[in-house]
């Protein structure tokens, strides 16, 4: 189960948003995010609702998953709830010793709630849910291509990720390994206060992180008799090309974001 | 034609060594040619096996790939790309977390054509009959899996010569078998000259060539027959013979009147058919 973790929590499927451009997929969220700081007012709140729900609908992700997304997050949610309830100056509607609270504060505390459980939840299924590490990486990749000219290292920065997500369910199934050989001998990784169990991790990072530096030289040997030499000159066996699907993406996520925007601005 | 010579090749890990890994190893491999590389641990065997495609550079003597010296920068990746390398361990060899990724990874540092990348993809992993994993991710696959897989990634980069470092050494029983079948079929099928390091004896029976190492040097050099039959050199070099062939000598040893011209399982059980039927069985 554990291994699994290299595919971060992609869930596979066929949908528009799985086939969808990483690129794209970048910018639109991106946009999203943009979008959601600057909607303003009820119908705007409505519409980005709306938009997220649709792409839900496409993406088919199930209820549990958007939930399991949002859980982590839930106290920060709540504080920043909170603050904005008693903090945001106005008529106080209700007010006791030195704390009161303004119809004002209760409009911005729901307001910013749902803004951070649309955002986390429109990025989760845009790029978590419905984009393989790999290629989020390739987009990454492609869409920082520009900053090379700066003498950005991007190529590099890519294939770093490719191979330390390669290398994620190698290290995890040694350091199962580790941890085996050392409860053989004795160790106990379970009982005892945090300082205790936190002592009790040295003897598996040790001969963990030895043995990745060997691994790393190993690879680098491997590369270069495999004629590895950086970006230059290198082609690729896939490349990103928008196809029909994806530009019919763009137009709705356009339509879509300037309907939000012209809410806040002119409707109340 | 000459694929790779060696002349007089030494080798010192450390400059104020009195033990050089390599010890004036002069070897000429022909294209085409199954050579395997016997040896017992510290021989020098991998020493000699990276300094065909210039992973090491000799500290005396010479390496002509193709009459290339692999002292020349300039030439290094032209040598790099006619000389292919495996290694022992195919997890630390894969570098991209699906089959199809990391076998087109060298023509992609090559600059091959998008096309063409496809084409050499295709037609590896087919060498190496592992076609049907193109889509999976590497980590599922099992040991000789990922090494048929990591051949795969040698062979999309078309070269002439693949070296192998012991790639079955980490492998089961069936995985050795199934990266073995796939290293003769490179061999036969796409007539890449093969150099097999390996310390399993029974690998060495299907080569056209064995040389023998000890202490830095090539002490035996000749096809199966010859090498095996030496069993004095090969005990002084820390090694036995094939299984067949000890199991013969053992009968021999016992006063029964056996031929000893044997080296496959095949061979040991004719030999002991005509002993049995010699004596009337």
């Amino acid at each position: 189960m554990l291994k699994d973790v290299s595919l971060g929590q992609y869930l596979p499927g066929k949908s528009v948003i799985h086939r969808m451009d990483p690129r794209l997929k970048l910018i639109l969220t991106v946009g999203f995010i943009v979008v959601l700081f600057l909607a303003k007012g009820i119908c705007a709140y409505a519409l980005c609702l709306a938009a997220l729900l649709l792409v839900i609908r496409v993406a088919k992700i199930g209820l549990p998953y958007i939930l399991r997304s949002i859980r982590p997050l839930i106290f920060i949610i709540l504080f920043t709830a909170i603050i904005n309830l008693f903090y945001t100056p106005g008529d106080p509607l209700v007010s006791f010793w030195i704390f009161s609270i303004s119809a004002e504060g209760v409009r911005t505390a729901i307001f910013m709630a749902l803004r951070i459980l649309m955002l986390i939840t429109g990025t989760f299924v845009l790029l978590n849910y419905t984009t393989s590490p790999i290629m989020l990486t390739d987009g990454i990749e492609q869409l920082l291509g520009p900053l090379k000219k700066l003498h950005m290292p991007v190529h590099e920065l890519a294939m770093m990720m490719t191979i330390a997500l390669r290398f994620i369910p190698t290290l995890i199934e040694e350091t199962d390994k580790i941890m085996s050989a050392q409860k053989a001998r004795g160790a106990d990784f379970e009982s005892g206060s945090i300082i205790r169990r936190a002592k009790a991790l040295v003897p598996i990072l040790v001969p963990l992180f030895v043995s990745a530096f060997r691994r790393a030289d190993e690879l680098a040997v491997a590369m270069e008799c495999r004629c590895y030499r950086g970006s230059e000159g290198r082609t690729r066996l896939r490349t990103l090309k928008m196809q029909r699907h994806d530009w019919l993406c763009l137009a709705v996520g356009i339509v879509l974001g300037t309907a939000v925007l012209l809410c806040s601005f002119f409707l109340p | 034609m000459e694929m790779i010579r060696t002349e007089q090749l030494q080798y010192n890990y450390r400059a104020d060594s009195l033990h050089p890994a390599l010890n004036g190893v002069s070897v000429s491999i022909r294209k085409g040619e199954f050579v395997a590389v016997l040896g017992h641990n510290g021989s020098g065997k991998s020493t000699f096996a990276k300094h065909l495609n210039a992973i090491l550079l000799p500290s005396g003597g010479a390496v002509y790939v193709q009459g290339m010296d692999t002292r020349d920068e300039k030439l290094l990746y032209n040598i790099r790309q006619r000389v292919g390398m495996v290694f022992q361990n195919p997890d630390n060899q894969i570098v991209a977390s699906l089959v199809e990724e990391d076998v087109a990874f060298a023509p992609e540092n090559l600059g091959v054509p998008q096309a063409e990348i496809r084409a050499r993809v295709d037609a590896a992993l087919e060498a190496v009959g592992m076609s049907k994993y193109r889509d999976r991710a590497t980590y599922q696959l099992s040991g000789g899996q990922k090494q048929r897989v990591a051949i795969a990634g040698i062979i999309a980069m078309q070269p002439e010569c693949v070296v192998l470092d012991e790639p079955t050494a980490m492998l089961d029983p069936h995985g050795r078998r199934s990266v073995m079948r796939a290293i003769h079929a490179m061999n036969r099928e796409l007539g890449i000259t093969v150099v097999l390091i390996t310390h399993h004896m029974n690998e060495a029976v299907g080569a056209d060539r064995v040389l023998v190492m000890t202490e830095g040097r090539c002490v035996l050099d000749g096809t199966p027959r010859e090498v095996f039959a030496r069993e004095d050199v090969l005990k002084a070099a820390g090694l036995t013979v094939p299984q067949a062939l000890a199991f013969i000598h053992a009968l021999r040893d016992a006063g029964i009147d056996i031929d000893t011209n044997v080296l496959t399982e095949d061979e040991c059980a004719s030999a002991l058919y005509d002993v049995l039927k010699k004596h009337g069985y």
